[in-house]
């Protein structure tokens, strides 16, 4: 006999469901939650999911395991009045006008209230709540909206590993922040922006730019040119129900330029640029020994947990910028003259399904006296706002064509809104083949895929994550020497950036799945699938620099930096002390505390207090001076030391420090 | 009447052996997870109270997000992320000592320590007023504890004879110290 629950009246066999909650869903009850996602662990905080069973009275369902024989009844007196009284408590609670919010109907807390029909709230709002917005570059947090379910805080510590947010205080204080209150750009945030995603209600939200752009389309002056990332049009042909994502695309394109753009490019086409890029990049490493394996480097978030957590790894993330930023660097130096304008009056626009690329755009790095290549990064959500804004409906609007020179791309350029795509490009660059050559091996959802090819005799062992926690776990295997690969592609989103942050909402598992599909599929229409077949490419490779490998090379590429995690902080080792003492800081962030920078700092204080010379120095112990490779880092004055291990702190004292002690030195460092 | 009041004597340390203590603990306890409350407990004991940056440098060595580490320490009454004074007096305000009237106390203890609405420690560093849950001394209510020193069936005369104990010590301390020097 199978096992089986008698739910209100109806025997319905297990099946391998893990709690009561996914059983009574099966069954064709749609029992309401906020905290529990399948992809989280359980939390049973909601408490919108209590059904009543025999012999144990109440109990949450996410929490509790199907057991053969169990009676439960969904919907009883107890359950609606206890739903009811959790969401009028949780309404009280939450502090925030409908019609003004970025989730206003797509809210599941409005939604749940609509649904359990709450008709009325009973209670005050706590006077004492935290009302403070937190807006930062790319996300934004409005902590009156939060409801506490810990959506987000388990999100970010279970299938990212990071942990930025956490639940601080305790009972009627209690909320969710980041580390001491500080501001989501303080800390190690990698703007992923899977918690604001994953947020039932509107308080953790992606960064608007909407205003911006309308404002520059409005403006007579300015010349706006948009590219669209690979994944938007999945989402798009999901959300107007058009089938398939070039299709969808090209209806896009129409609002688009209705809307007032000038231009309209396919993100695509960068992508095989990347690929291009990338795979000489790849080729010319393994020729000269490494270093491998070579990381992808297009997904930003990726970059910036690399430049934070990883930073000994910096020197293998490829080059090459992200296809978002090859394109605005390519605009910048091409379009005004193609199209006769002035340069400051170009405008770049992104559509990306992504909060992170925001960040991105905005790395001082990517901008050029001040302006950034690409001035304001949409999200898809952001576009569909705008098209509904101007009152246009894609669905009903004849297809247009994008416009060239980037415009035009093959297959590959459309993969990399998957997870793998990016590993596939380059597989079938490096395989040299001419037609569709599909690598079954690093698609799907799985949180860790890998591939092999021989190439050259020789075989390229590929390895793609997504998602930080299989990515920690991937990079602690290839180091503990358990894998071994040439590429690996590591993505933020779980499936990649069909399941990025600014993609709308819900960007389950089952979505993501679909825009995956679709992506494969625009792939499937296109005449070409080998980056190294866009004649466009090769067109704007020439352009660019022919043979000047130099000039290619600023424009494409980039590189990176170690990235301290959390701002500011300093721990004083010596009582109020005197101005003309000489600061030492020794570094005990992550990379050089493991490297013993903790005994540094002892025995650069025992040198001193052997030589009598305590007065002279001020040292103190500080955190990440961003130049993790050296570590562990010693900073005399403005000066950075790198490698002063433990063994090597008496010779640093002796060299660096101590004819700084004598009271010329001292009146020098004064000054 | 006169009581021994139990001063905890931290900061007497340069701040370098203070912090020196965290990285012990560190050692002693293990870098795990489940040392995290022990090892914030003792370094509450060197610092008094627990500073951000300790608070960042312990995650850092227990491999925990900070944001981890601040929750822990704000979820428990015992941790203070302020600084508190020499003296921290915790009247208690459960049930029993509150029906025995330690309002009055309370704010006998306000006036007398100058503390305003919201403040908690005296300017000088001197004192902390803590307003805590039951601390389980029913029998003695209302009940009060300055550092780890319990008194009884508390009044705001008695009260007065601690804190003029306590300063009397602290002002021979101080002479005590002139001599020296």
């Amino acid at each position: 006999m199978t096992p089986t629950v008698i739910i209100d009246g109806t025997p319905v066999p297990v099946n391998g469901h893990r709690n009561l909650l996914e059983l009574i869903r099966s069954s064709g009850v749609e029992l309401p939650t906020f905290c529990y996602c399948s992809d989280l662990s359980v939390y049973g905080a909601c408490r919108m999911c209590v059904v009543e069973v025999e012999g144990r009275g109440l109990q949450t369902a996410c929490s509790t395991p199907p057991e053969d024989g169990m009676v439960v009844r969904t919907t009883t007196e107890a359950t609606q009045r206890i739903r009811k009284m959790a969401l009028e408590l949780l309404l009280a609670n939450h502090q925030g006008q409908c019609q003004t919010c970025d989730r206003n109907m797509r809210c599941r807390l409005q939604a749940l209230a609509d649904r359990l029909g709450v008709r009325r709230v009973r209670f005050e709002a706590p006077a004492d709540r935290e009302t403070q917005l937190d807006e930062g570059v790319a996300l934004v947090r409005d902590p009156a909206k939060c409801i506490l379910c810990g959506d987000c805080v388990r999100m970010c510590s279970e299938v990212q590993g990071i942990g930025v947010l956490d639940f601080a205080g305790r009972g009627s204080n209690v909320r969710v922040t980041p580390a001491f209150g500080r501001s989501i750009d303080e800390v190690e945030c990698v703007y992923c922006g899977q918690c604001a995603a994953i947020c039932p209600t509107g308080a953790i939200t992606v960064r608007s730019a909407i205003d911006e752009v309308w404002k520059a389309i409005h403006d007579p002056a300015r010349t706006v040119v948009v590219q669209i990332a690979p994944a938007v049009r999945a989402a798009l042909a999901q959300h107007y129900g058009i089938a398939g994502g070039e299709h969808a695309l090209g209806k896009t394109v129409t609002a688009l330029r209705r809307i007032g753009f000038d231009r309209v490019f396919d993100t695509s086409f960068a992508a095989d640029l990347t690929t291009v890029e990338e795979g000489a990049e790849f080729l010319r490493r393994r020729a000269s020994g490494g270093p491998l394996p070579m990381f992808t480097s297009c997904c930003p978030a990726w970059v910036k947990y690399a430049e934070q957590f990883q930073p000994d790894l910096l020197g293998q993330l490829s080059t090459c910028r992200s296809p978002q930023q090859m394109f605005g660097a390519l605009a910048r130096k091409h379009l005004p003259a193609d199209m006769g304008i002035l340069p400051e009056d170009l405008y770049v626009v992104s559509v990306m399904p992504c909060s992170a690329k925001k960040f991105e755009a905005a790395r001082p790095e990517f901008a050029q006296d001040g302006r950034p290549d690409v001035d304001a990064v949409l999200t898809t959500q952001e576009l569909i706002r705008m098209i509904d804004q101007a009152g246009l409906k894609p669905a009903e609007l004849p297809a247009g064509a994008l416009d060239l020179p980037f415009g035009f791309k093959t297959g590959a350029g459309v993969l990399f809104g998957a997870s793998g795509g990016v590993a596939e490009a380059v597989l079938r660059l490096l395989s040299g083949g001419r037609g569709r050559v599909e690598f079954r091996e690093v698609r799907g959802l799985n949180g860790l895929k890998e591939a092999e090819l021989e190439q050259d005799g020789r075989p390229v062992r590929v390895g793609v994550v997504s998602g930080f926690g299989n990515a920690r776990a991937l990079l602690e295997e290839i180091r503990a020497g358990l894998k071994s690969f040439d590429l690996v592609e590591v993505m933020a989103c779980p499936g990649g950036c069909v399941g990025g942050a600014g993609q709308p909402w819900p960007a389950d598992t089952g979505m993501r799945r679909e825009r995956a599909e679709m992506l494969y599929d625009c792939d499937a229409v296109q005449p070409l699938h080998n980056a190294a077949d866009n004649p466009f490419v090769s067109d704007c490779l020439e352009r660019i620099g022919g043979s000047d490998r130099h000039a290619a090379h600023s424009l494409l590429h980039t590189g990176y930096r170690p990235r301290r995690r959390i701002d500011g902080q300093v721990i004083e080792l010596d009582e109020k002390p005197p101005a003309a003492r000489v600061p030492v800081s020794v570094c005990i962030g992550t990379n050089c505390y493991l490297r013993g920078s903790y005994d540094t700092l002892k025995r650069l204080m025992e040198a001193a207090r052997r030589e009598g010379l305590e007065e002279a120095f001020d040292f103190q112990a500080t955190f990440c001076f961003e130049n993790c490779k050296a570590s562990p880092n010693v900073r005399v004055g403005e000066e950075i030391h790198g490698g002063v291990t433990p063994e090597e702190a008496d010779e640093f004292f002796r060299s660096r420090l101590l004819p700084l002690a004598d009271g010329r030195s001292c009146a020098a460092a004064r000054e | 009447m006169t009581q021994a009041v139990a001063v905890r004597e931290p900061a007497q340390d340069a701040a370098g052996r203070r912090f020196e203590r965290i990285q012990q603990l560190v050692e002693e306890y293990g870098a795990s997870r489940s040392a995290l409350i022990p090892i914030l407990q003792k370094a509450q004991e060197e610092y008094r109270y627990l500073p951000e940056e300790i608070l960042t440098f312990i995650a850092t060595a227990l491999d925990l997000p900070p944001s981890t580490v601040f929750g822990v320490a704000t979820f428990y009454a015992q941790f203070s992320l302020e600084p508190v004074g020499k003296y921290v007096i915790k009247v208690c305000d459960g049930t029993a000592c509150h029906v025995r009237k330690n309002q009055a106390l309370i704010s006998s203890l306000r006036s007398r320590l100058g503390l305003k609405e919201g403040q908690k420690t005296t300017p000088d560093m001197r004192y902390t007023l803590e307003i805590v849950s039951c601390i389980g001394a029913c029998a003695l209510a209302p009940a009060v504890v300055i550092n780890d020193r319990v008194y009884g069936q508390m009044t705001a005369d008695k009260m007065k004879a601690v804190l003029d104990e306590i300063e009397r010590v602290e002002a021979a301390a101080a002479g005590d110290g002139k001599e020296e020097q």
